[in-house]
């Protein structure tokens, strides 16, 4: 359940928005029980559903407020090409620290839900699908209705764009460079 | 791709795919050689591996006592 309600929470950034998707896709799946063929992959298959149910509602919603329905990916800078590894990384450190290995360690589980919460919808919910659910390119091909190398560049986009939100979040607490001795900050 | 021949720009062009394992089993395997042979290669592999873990571990949160309750009601449970 924590897992299902996680997923749904990072795709619609929105509790109570989550709740409802939860809700809908057990009630789906309830309905549904005996399409289950192995009990196996009742997991694979709770997740297919959530995942429809929300790309369901996201559509819904879409059409409410007026807006194009798709997934058209909006205008992104540079950020995409960002490398956060590139920007931590001191060879010459190598003895003394790793400060990039430091970093992560000291990023806040919250720091990364408000980063993967502020991208926009086409590169957020790629990244979900592919980073927190395992889903191969085909298979988030498949459920977003979009060719895979549509997806494979916005999950180009979403890494590069996640990874300068966080070093900008980094640079904020003081995780970056020298300054991260002051943060405070316990591992995780 | 050939083991002995990829170039470190190759290997962190191609460094996502080989970890979302969509790269086919012969590519996988020759990012797999140059990582053990190559440090920096390795430092860049194990960093975005772990950033990858803590973003997956976001995908977990505790459900609200009030959705566990309306999938009880739901499924009768």
């Amino acid at each position: 359940m924590d897992r299902l309600y996680g997923t749904a929470l990072r795709l619609t950034r929105n509790p109570d928005e989550a709740e409802d998707v939860v809700a809908e896709a057990v009630s789906n799946a309830w309905r549904r029980l005996e399409q289950l063929d192995d009990p196996n992959h009742l997991d694979g298959w709770l997740f297919r559903i959530l995942h429809n149910t929300f790309i369901d509602h996201w559509r819904r919603k879409q059409c409410r407020q007026e807006k194009e329905v798709s997934l058209d990916e909006p205008e992104t800078s540079d950020a995409a090409a960002f490398s956060l590894f590139a920007h931590l990384h001191q060879p010459f450190l190598l003895w003394i620290g790793q400060p990039e290995a430091d970093f992560i360690n000291q990023l806040l589980e919250q720091d990364l839900a408000q980063a993967i919460d502020a991208l926009a919808d086409p590169y957020r919910i790629v990244l979900v699908l592919v980073e927190i659910q395992g889903h191969s390119y085909d298979e988030v091909a498949h459920i977003l209705d979009v060719p895979s190398g549509t997806v494979r560049s916005r999950l180009n986009r979403a890494r590069g764009l996640l990874q300068k939100s966080l070093w900008r979040q980094g640079q904020d607490a003081g995780l970056t460079g020298h300054a991260k001795s002051k943060s405070g900050r316990v591992s995780p | 791709m050939k083991a002995s021949q990829i170039s470190c720009e190759e290997v962190i062009d191609h460094l996502f795919e080989y970890l979302d394992r969509e790269l086919d089993e012969q590519n996988q395997q020759v990012i797999d050689d140059h990582l053990k042979r190559c440090f920096d290669c390795f430092s860049r592999a194990e960093f975005e591996r772990r950033l990858r873990q803590r973003i997956a571990a976001t995908g977990v949160e505790a459900a609200p006592t009030r959705l566990k309750q309306r999938i009880r009601d739901l499924t009768g449970q």
